[in-house]
């Protein structure tokens, strides 16, 4: 299988404060990791280091074949942050013009839109069934459908691996099945790699197949039916917290 | 004043003064709408007051002043960037820091020369009608400069000041950015300094963007609207000055915020 992620002796720290310690693991194509920990435990800045928003103090990353320090392919990455509705909410852009900005990844100087593109970005609003909403103001939406228009947004370029940092914060029940259906459909059916973040332990074991649960370093990382059957990570989470995941399963 | 619009039109000091006013005033108002929106309105305000003291020493040293202060306030544009990482201060401290020293620098030399005190006078609050042909020249050639960076910068531009992380996992350089819209804002303070004077130069940032977050339908429809009311505030503000007696620069403001008034009003339901 092809490693879509893989790191190896990553240490990263702000300042004093050790954040990640020796951590390694590697992600292959059309894994589904669900990556878990406690508040604190590292898992965003982990996302952050591999998406190059912030550089590690040692270690080697390597994404999608190309080491860290040299990929430029960010187009091949779709990537939904936490609490995407922070963003200016005077800003006046429309739901088109944000999905827009997703593509501008594969363009070259001066980067420019086409009329390709807007079918594109069209295409991707259908997918999250949004279309009636391109011509909105983003910040006239309610916090669920500018969730899935940042989804689009990051679904646009047809990435081969998708980052998502507790995605599910903003979604009622209904939008949230849809939501992980949506997920799972991607995953299966286009083969697309997916680290989804969250400390709701719950929809890892219901989703994924793969765990990465983190605190400071791996404290498992593999397949869930091999953790699910491991008496060691009953020791480490309990035997309610670990049936918790694997009844999801 | 007894003259017809097409005799005042000809006149070739109203003309530069047109030319000069529509150019800088979109130019403000495009790269206003950036700075509004990434809550840096003030900066203009602070480099404005840079312009101040870089403009007493331009008279000071016998230089020409506004020549002598574009270098002036693009170094100091990038040193409130470098201040804001290096030293750990917000944006808006870093600015009042810079601006201050600049104005008291101003004031020190006015005081020790005390010969140019007039003439740093007319720069605090601008004279449209009284711009050489040498100066429209420099605001046709510096704005054409601006807005083609602006064109040519533009979904970068937009990218980082939607969201600043999500521009950096699309490839874009956003610290690179930052700096090069406080360069273009640096550059274009001292070309507004003789339309509207150092004391109001901030009003032709922030009025038109605010006017058209008021009423647009999207990104490309609030730059395109804050650049239509800054020129029809420049057209009538210097119409207004012409006919009434009033100080052109002045004129302009109100214009200006008289048009936000009723776009906001407007956008109420009033």
């Amino acid at each position: 299988m092809t490693k879509i992620v893989e790191v190896k002796n990553l240490n990263f720290s702000y300042g004093a404060f050790e954040v990640l310690k020796d951590v390694n693991f590697s992600i292959e194509n059309g894994d589904y990791v669900g990556l878990g920990g406690y508040n604190g435990s590292g898992k965003t800045t982990l996302v952050k280091i591999i998406l190059g928003l912030i550089s590690p103090n040692s270690g080697d990353i390597s994404v999608l074949g190309k080491d860290l320090k040299k990929f430029k392919q960010w187009s091949r990455i779709g990537y939904l942050p936490q609490n995407v509705s922070l963003f200016n909410p005077i800003f006046p852009a429309t739901v088109y013009e944000v999905v827009s900005l997703g593509l501008i990844s594969k363009k070259k100087f001066p980067r420019r839109i086409t009329k390709a593109d807007e079918k594109t970005v069209d295409e991707a609003l259908q997918e999250l069934e949004i279309l009636d909403l391109k011509d909105k103001m983003i910040s006239d939406l309610s916090g669920g459908q500018q969730q899935r228009v940042f989804l689009a947004r990051a679904l646009v370029n047809d990435p081969e691996l998708l980052i998502l940092d507790e995605p599910s914060n903003a979604l009622d029940a209904k939008t949230r099945n849809n939501f992980f259906n949506l997920l799972n459909r991607l995953n299966k059916k286009k083969g697309m790699t997916i680290i989804l973040i969250t400390h709701d332990i719950g929809h890892i074991g219901e989703h994924a197949n793969k765990l990465l649960y983190l605190e400071k370093s791996v404290v498992f990382f593999g397949k869930l039916s091999e953790f699910c059957h491991s008496e060691k990570m009953e020791g480490v989470f309990g035997h309610e917290s670990q049936h918790l995941i694997c009844h999801q399963h | 004043m007894n003259i017809s619009f097409l005799e005042f039109i000809s006149y070739s000091f109203v003309q530069r003064a047109f030319i000069s006013g529509i150019f800088v005033g979109v130019l403000c108002s495009i790269l206003g709408l950036f700075l509004v929106l990434r809550k840096l309105s003030l900066i203009g305000d602070g480099l404005s007051h840079v312009s101040f003291g870089a403009i007493a020493m331009g008279l000071f040293f016998g230089l020409y002043p506004i020549y002598f202060a574009i270098p002036v306030v693009i170094l100091s544009s990038i040193f409130i960037v470098k201040l804001t990482h290096k030293a750990k201060i917000y944006g808006d401290t870093a600015i009042g820091v810079v601006s201050s020293v600049g104005l008291a620098g101003g004031v020190l030399l006015a005081s020790i020369s005390h010969g140019f005190n007039v003439s740093l006078l007319s720069y605090l609050f601008g004279n449209i009608l009284a711009i050489s042909t040498s100066e429209t020249y420099l605001s046709i050639a510096l704005s054409l400069f601006v807005l083609v960076t602006v064109y040519l910068l533009y979904y970068e531009l937009f990218s980082v000041t939607f969201n600043e992380e999500q521009a950096n996992v699309t490839g874009i350089k956003s610290d690179k950015i930052n700096l090069l819209l406080v360069i273009l804002t640096a550059i274009t303070v001292v070309l507004s300094i003789r339309v509207v004077g150092i004391m109001l130069v901030s009003s032709f940032f922030i009025l038109p963007a605010v006017t058209a977050l008021q009423i647009s339908n999207g990104f490309k429809s609030a730059i395109f609207v804050s650049a239509l009311v800054a020129i029809v505030s420049v057209i009538s503000g210097i119409c207004a000055s012409f006919y009434l007696d009033l100080p052109a620069g002045a004129s302009i403001v109100i214009v200006n915020f008289i048009i936000f008034l009723f776009s906001f009003l407007w956008r109420k339901g009033m």
